[in-house]
């Protein structure tokens, strides 16, 4: 199981949960369960997340693995100037 | 990390392989490509702030001797809303579309309405003046807060805000709300002893770099283009052009030319699909050029802002609640940085209680563009306004205010999660031991201190290295170079390849010439160019290797490689004279090709960036003139490559930083135009107006990058406002909540403190 911490305007699109448990082994597999789930966020996660695990920030990183017990935080994708 | 063992050239300050070409004018810029048969494009802009476009009669410019084409609205197929990454925010073709042209309505002063491509620019010109355009003017609204009225002037009627319950049912100018939090922020302000609570004001200023956006377009009979471009990212033009032009990718060949400055401007594209548009209507390249005016009026500042900002402590100096609301400037389409500025607002700081909540508002004005760590030099500036505020009520020294609440490895931030290794608390630490603090102050001198985060991105790059016949190398990369990240490249190659640095010969490929590779900006070119440039050296290393132990008929796992040389890892592989990277190659063509190392990545693991400046000022109580006279910028940079370009942008960013907080803002009047549209009235610092900026290079390695580098190109550029406006306070005893500080409003302040006394 992974636990999964939503912030800011994703926390509306899965019912106001702040914290999920869940199982993914991958950033893909977690994008596939959470819209699955909560149909409303699958296009917010086609559009872009970024995704934290255990703090560090990955972005557009299908194929990361998401080690059990982490804490997955998806958090608006950072760009630049 | 390879940063373990001795380094002979990270770390060094070597010439820029570009620096000849730079100071003797041959270095060519977006302006400097001449084509034969070339035709001049030149745009015609709206004069009015807000109105519908009711007719464009083009014939007249068309039957003028000379023009060979003309452009409007009715040459761009309107495109569906579909978000897509550029710059620091997705991005909206259908809004893309329409910014480039006119469509419905001209939504700012300046907004592209036509085009002409002509033999001549005075025939260029003369052919705009002839095009008839049938305005409706409508009501503006240039400032955020008056947009956001309910009976504000509204500019689309389609745009219903996102991310507020319930779902609006009529149309505003808000596009957006955020929102951040952590913690309980009631419980955490009850738990203060004191409160600081106070709004600022931030006008939308300019990137100014000093290279207008210019191009040259080119499509051919059988619909093959080139385009000639100043940019951050070809690779992110080449993908807007081909959407917006509806070509296939592979037909658009994009070449960056040399830059003279972006800091995020030069992300997205104005002249690009129309210099195009017109070539392809002509069969003859067209050349584009902005002027410094239509650079102001058309092409992307940052935001102006309006923000209120609430921050609770202990007496003993325990921050207990940040809370902030942010009110941004997106232009005129959705899209501002606040949300990466409700990010950073208080991220310097390890806090329990956060709320922070942003709007993303549209007004009659150019569309914003990414600018240096794009939105948190805003909301931060607010943020260390009060915290400093906080430190003065508190009695507190600044410095150990801030170290006492500082953010640090394990700090879980407002937006979620926690910080890896980080070098804030080093930088204050350093930044009160610096001799800058101890120094004394004259009358009417005062000292300002403020520290700023930014996160640094990776992301999609792209690395090839060629070793050549007699041993040199040809380094292909994907990210223009503005700051000096050709020799940063370089010398990670030289490094990891153990050769001569002048062996290495860098080039900025075309998009026919290397993979996607995502633009230079987000402070990630050195870092993501970087992580490819040695992942593709480790290749070469491989295949030479392999080529050394096919020579001397042993296995590959039996070589290694040591400073330039393919040797027999041990005793029992063999004893063979070690082999130069130089002596493989000149007989690769005997032993299985070409040499060349590839590399594509999407590089993650961006180590975040904090940095603290310390300045001092003097103002001048008769004139209201503050002049900077000390400045000192301490910066985590993880592992500086080449400290002489670190040194550059943190430079860079305090000077940037000095102007936006002294000078710089755009002046609209009554009528929503910018009145202030070229250098003489919109000023920006010139060498003169400010001292050498001294600097730090701190290193707290970033463990993602095999020499431990972080991005530094736009943190610099977060501290100096409320640094200044720290100084200033310590100077005068006077908070200012807007910017700029300009000379009217200090004295301004001045005068109605000493009314007050008397």
């Amino acid at each position: 199981m992974i636990r999964v911490v939503l912030t800011g305007n994703l926390r509306r699109l899965v019912g106001g949960a702040s914290e999920l448990e869940l199982e993914a082994g991958t950033i893909g597999q977690l994008f596939r369960v959470l819209g699955a789930r909560y149909p409303g966020i699958a296009p917010h996660l086609e559009e872009g997340v970024a995704v934290a695990i255990d703090g560090e920030i990955f972005q557009d990183a299908l194929f990361e693995p998401i080690p059990q017990g982490a804490e997955v935080h998806l958090m608006p994708q950072i760009a630049g100037g | 990390m390879a940063n373990d063992k001795k380094l002979k050239w990270i770390g060094t300050r070597p010439p820029r392989p570009d620096g000849v070409d730079k100071v003797t004018g041959r270095a060519k810029f977006g302006a400097d490509l001449y084509v034969p048969n070339m035709l001049i494009g030149k745009i015609l802009r709206s004069p009015h702030a807000h109105a519908r476009i009711i007719s464009i009669d083009t014939s007249k410019a068309e039957a003028l001797p000379g023009v060979k084409a003309v452009l409007t609205r009715d040459d761009f197929e309107d495109r569906s809303s579909e978000f897509v990454p550029a710059g620091e925010m997705m991005v909206n073709y259908r809004d893309i579309v329409r910014n480039v042209m006119a469509r419905e309505k001209a939504l700012y002063e300046g907004h592209a309405v036509a085009a002409v491509a002509a033999t001549s620019n005075a025939i260029a010109k003369r052919a705009l003046k002839l095009i008839e355009v049938d305005y409706e003017p409508l009501p503006h609204v240039i400032d955020a807060v008056e947009a956001m009225k309910p009976d504000a002037p509204l500019l689309h009627d389609d745009m219903f805000t996102v991310g507020v319950e319930p779902v609006p049912t009529k149309p505003s100018n808000v596009a957006k709300r955020i929102e951040f939090a952590i913690g309980d922020i009631e419980a955490g302000f009850a738990a203060a002893d004191v409160i600081i609570e106070r709004e600022f004001d931030t006008k939308p200023v300019h990137q100014a770099y000093i290279e207008p956006h210019a191009c040259v377009g080119s499509v051919s009979e059988d619909g093959q283009a080139e385009l000639w471009l100043t940019t951050q990212g070809h690779y992110v033009a080449r993908a807007h052009c081909a959407r917006l032009l509806d070509m296939d990718i592979s037909k658009i060949r994009v070449t960056a030319s040399e830059i003279g400055g972006g800091f995020g401007g030069k992300t997205v594209v104005y002249l690009e699909p129309v210099a195009l548009g017109l070539s392809r209507k002509a069969c003859q390249p067209v050349k584009m050029v902005m002027s410094r005016d239509e650079v102001f009026r058309a092409s992307g500042p940052t935001s102006g802002a309006h923000m209120k900002i609430k921050v609770g402590a202990t007496k003993d100096g325990k921050i207990t609640a940040a809370e902030a609301e942010l009110i941004y400037q997106a232009g005129a389409f959705a899209g501002s940085p606040v949300q990466p500025g409700a990010m950073c607002a208080f991220a310097p700081y390890d806090l329990e209680n956060v709320k922070v909540v942003g709007w993303d508002v549209v007004s009659n004005r150019s569309k914003v563009a990414a600018y240096r760590a794009p939105g948190a030099p805003i909301s931060e500036y607010a943020a260390e306004c009060v915290i400093d505020e906080l430190a003065k009520r508190l009695g507190l020294d600044p410095i150990e205010f801030r170290l006492a609440n500082a953010a640090k490895e394990g700090t879980r931030t407002a937006y979620g999660p926690k910080f890896g290794p980080i070098g804030l608390v080093e930088s204050l630490e350093q930044a009160k031991a610096h001799p800058h603090y101890q120094a004394a102050l004259g009358p009417n001198q005062g000292r300002g201190v403020a520290s700023g985060f930014w996160f640094n991105i990776g992301g999609e790059t792209c690395a090839s290295l060629i070793v050549n016949e007699d041993g040199t190398v040809a380094l292909t990369i994907g990210t223009p170079d503005i700051g000096g990240s050709r020799a940063s490249l370089c010398m990670m190659a030289a490094e990891e390849l153990g050769i001569d640095l002048d062996k290495v010969r860098p080039i900025i490929a075309d998009t026919a010439s290397l993979g996607y590779t995502f633009l230079t900006g987000g402070s990630r070119a050195t870092f993501s160019s970087g992580m490819a440039t040695i992942d593709a050296a480790r290749d070469v290393v491989k295949q030479l290797c392999e080529r050394a132990a096919k020579i001397w008929e042993i296995s590959a796992d039996a070589v290694e490689w040591e400073d330039g040389f393919a040797k027999p890892a041990g005793a029992n592989a063999g004893d063979f004279k070690p082999m130069s990277l130089a002596e493989i190659a000149a007989i690769a063509g005997k032993t299985g090709g070409p040499v060349v190392g590839h590399a594509q990545i999407n590089a993650q693991g961006a180590g975040p960036s904090f940095g603290t400046h310390l300045v001092d000022v003097e103002v001048d109580r008769e004139t209201g003139r503050v002049t900077v006279l000390r400045y000192t910028v301490l910066q985590d940079a993880g592992k500086a490559v080449h400290p002489s370009y670190v040194e550059g942008q943190f430079q860079g960013g305090a000077v940037q930083g000095i102007g936006w907080a002294l000078n710089e803002e755009y002046i609209y009047g009554a009528n929503g135009k910018l009145e202030n549209a070229g250098f003489l009235d919109y000023r920006i610092p010139v060498a003169s107006d400010v001292p050498m900026i001294d600097t730090v290079i701190i290193e707290v390695p970033n463990p993602r990058h095999p020499y431990g580098v972080r991005g530094i190109g736009e943190t610099p550029i977060i501290p100096p406002m409320a640094a200044i406006a720290n100084a200033i306070e310590n100077a005068l005893g006077i908070r200012f909540t807007q910017l700029p500080m300009s000379p009217p409003r200090v004295l301004k302040a001045i005068g109605e403190m000493a009314a007050a006394a008397e």
